[in-house]
């Protein structure tokens, strides 16, 4: 027999602390795929708000301490689109300047996916089982969509279970208006671009909206709830996971 | 980040401007389709973007020569060349022109340069009346005011709002209809393109081995100001140079496709030097003004894409936002995510101290830029020079210095979490906060927010292992 898929989970700052549901969900997810699942102590956070912040020493310092913990990983996989972003596309030049933590944040990079990515083009999913029934739209989150190009493997995953309507989402490539900081830098501003962005998940009739970035669902979540919508925001990870989570 | 800021005020006041919102909404969304629809219909866009940006690239590698090789050709052609190294250079030269050739009155094609060096302030105070003759400057100079977007200067008014405009200052009641409004600007217009002395341009581009001065305008006013008044001034930022006409292709191709929507403008005007023996129109003189302004201290530096620009505006329409503020709250020459980059860069990074953050670096600017500005990317190297410049607030720096310290241990980490659900409990109502002090009060006016998990997710694996 094959020896399984061995994954490490990166979890997030945000599913660790705040949604850990989506961390079990995604541990349910890879062991139903018959993926061997690891979750590396001592992790804490990619240190992208620190980045996107402008504080690069900070973030190099979280950065230069995350790099070894997976340095025995074969595959990292990461519930977010913009940590991995942030591991694929920023920790190999934050760290550059010493050559051998350079080269491990390389190695890191090429081996970290983001969920919806490691499904489809790592472990070549694009059928599940579910019980989730009903009907759903998909936001793509920002860093996932234009940071590492990815629109298709999410839909495809959503497209295929069996119970779910998946209808598409009016401007479902606009920002959500999170953005990190920003949220708390500009309120109101970020307020009127979810103002929008809810308006077109209503328009869509879906019971559920999807994302693959806690920071876009904390956002959409928190204008849903906020409004008093029963429209629910979830992450991919807990419609492929099998049970419906409410 | 923890007192608001003079932008954040100006921000919050245009949010509640429902007459912006509309125009905005309208001319934005309108903007991002049309410019879909001509990128889609075209194939060749794409490789033409990437050959675009290459040759902006190269040219900022030799720009001196370029220039040098520019001014050459001008002159040769029968034109003067001044070279301005600072806004107020720009503005006393165009002065001292008027001043020596008795200039009473100047018509003014659409130029973001001009903007840029206040010249219509400068002119009126020396006596010289400027009169804008593109349609949206027109609007916005009558209601005394600054453009909002970079193409479409008065985005931010309603047909409605320019039809009461109109009928107060030009005394007639006019209805709210685009093609009446533009017929009562074209009247005013005509009798002062024949009185005005000096026609005032800026430059899309200048084209280095011809001597070309190009200029792309929808409504033919380009034309008049370029060939009615005895002088043709044209103001141009250096990095607005290209090698060749066969380079100018290339941009003509992106340049109308990625700002209207249009294959390409109505009038693109190739302006060489004054009128010569032969010719029957055309100004006696033509003067061509080199501005540096802060551009060439960029050349080898972070913002060095922004030197790509070609004010297309594409970036500002799909910018969240931008959308939702317009051009106004920026309170800049130069709005929108390129404008905080091109801020930075003519006025220093203090300017910018606020505006660097007015960004949620969702990445769609740099999707539609069709030279590939990186954009985001700068903005988050911006940021960063504010810190090690020391420009942030100490406050925020002090409070990222310690939100640094907490990431990078576990210990503190988990110590964090631990207090956090502490200070949490008095405010949790119903599973959700609902409102919180201070700086997280701030998410909590307009949002809930989830509590802190009572078990977070490092915890629940010991189950799951």
């Amino acid at each position: 027999m094959k020896n399984p898929v061995r994954a490490s989970l990166l979890v997030t700052c945000l599913v660790d602390l705040f949604y850990p549901e989506i961390g079990v969900a995604m541990v349910t997810l890879l062991r139903r795929l018959g993926v061997a699942v690891d979750f590396p102590p001592g992790q804490t956070c990619c240190g992208l708000p620190l980045f996107n912040s402008g504080y690069h020493e900070e973030a190099a310092r979280v950065a230069r301490r995350m790099i070894p913990i997976f340095s025995g990983s074969e595959h990292v996989v990461v519930p977010s689109g913009s940590c991995a972003w942030m591991i694929k596309k920023e920790y190999p030049g934050l760290v550059g300047d010493d050559p051998a933590v350079g080269s491990q944040a390389r190695t890191l990079a090429e081996r970290t996916h983001e969920l919806s990515q490691f499904l489809v083009k790592v472990l070549g999913v694009t059928r599940l089982e579910t019980d989730f029934r009903g009907r759903v739209t998909y936001h793509d989150s920002c860093h996932l969509l234009r940071g590492l190009g990815e629109s298709q493997s999410p839909r495809t995953l959503l497209g295929g279970l069996p119970g779910v309507e998946l209808v598409e989402l009016p401007g479902a490539d606009e920002c959500c208006g999170f953005g990190g900081s920003f949220s708390v830098r500009l309120p109101e501003v970020s307020t009127s671009i979810l103002d929008k962005k809810i308006a077109n998940i209503e328009k869509t009739g879906a019971g559920c909206v999807v994302s693959c970035d806690a920071g876009c669902l904390m956002q959409m979540s928190g204008g849903l709830s906020r409004k008093g919508s029963p429209v629910r925001a979830l992450h991919l990870a807990q419609l492929l996971a099998g049970s419906d989570p409410s | 980040m923890t007192a608001s800021t003079r932008f954040g005020e100006r921000a919050a006041v245009a949010l509640k401007d429902a007459f912006l919102q509309e125009a905005l909404t309208i001319a934005t969304t309108k903007f991002i389709g049309l410019r879909k629809d001509s990128f889609a219909g075209f194939p060749q866009g794409e490789g033409l973007r990437d050959q675009a940006r290459a040759i902006k690239e190269a040219t900022l590698q030799k720009l001196d020569h370029y220039l040098e090789q520019l001014a050459d050709n001008v002159e040769r052609l029968g034109g003067h060349v001044h070279w301005a190294a600072t806004a107020e250079e720009a503005r006393e030269t165009i002065l001292g022109l008027c001043r020596d050739r008795g200039v009473k009155m100047a018509v003014k094609s659409k130029s973001m340069a001009t903007e840029e060096i206040d010249l219509n302030e400068a002119l009126e105070r020396a006596g010289v009346t400027p009169i804008e003759t593109d349609l949206g400057e027109y609007i916005i100079q009558l209601a005394h005011e600054k453009p909002s977007h970079i193409i479409a200067p008065a985005i931010h008014k309603t047909k409605g709002q320019v039809a009461d405009l109109f009928s107060r200052e030009l005394k007639e009641r006019f209805a709210a209809d685009p093609e009446v409004l533009t017929a009562a600007a074209r009247k005013e217009l005509r009798q002062k393109f024949l009185q005005a002395d000096m026609g005032i341009t800026g430059a899309n581009f200048a084209v280095a081995d011809t001597g070309t001065v190009v200029l792309v305008t929808n409504e033919g006013n380009g034309r008049m100001v370029t060939s009615l008044p005895r002088i043709h001034v044209a103001v141009m930022g250096i990095e607005k140079v290209i090698p060749s006409m066969t380079d100018l292709m290339v941009f003509l191709a992106i340049l109308a496709r990625s700002a209207t929507g249009q294959k390409l403008s109505v009038y693109t005007t190739l302006v060489r030097g004054p009128r010569r023996s032969a010719e029957v129109d055309g100004p006696e003189e033509f003067h061509l003004i080199l501005m540096d302004n802060g551009r060439s201290r960029q050349i080898a530096g972070a913002l060095r894409e922004a030197l790509y620009c070609l004010r297309c505006g594409a970036c500002l329409n799909v910018c969240p936002v931008y959308r939702q503020i317009g051009g106004h709250a920026y309170g800049e020459t130069y709005p929108g995510p390129i404008g905080i980059l091109l801020t930075a860069m003519l006025k220093g990074d203090r300017a910018v101290k606020d505006l660097a953050h007015a960004s949620s670096l969702c990445g769609a600017c740099q999707e539609v830029c069709p030279v590939g500005i990186d954009i985001p990317r700068m903005l988050i190297e911006l940021r960063h020079r504010l810190d090690r410049e020391r420009i942030a607030p100490l406050g925020e720096r002090l409070m990222f210095g310690i939100f640094g310290r907490v990431l990078a241990s576990r210990a503190l980490f988990r110590l964090g979490a631990a207090l956090g659900k502490l200070a949490q409990r008095p405010f949790v109502r119903d599973g959700r906060l609902r409102s919180l002090p201070l700086l997280l009060g701030r998410w909590t006016r307009s949002r809930d927010l989830p509590p802190l998990a009572s078990r977070p997710f490092s915890e629940r694996w010991k189950d799951l292992a």
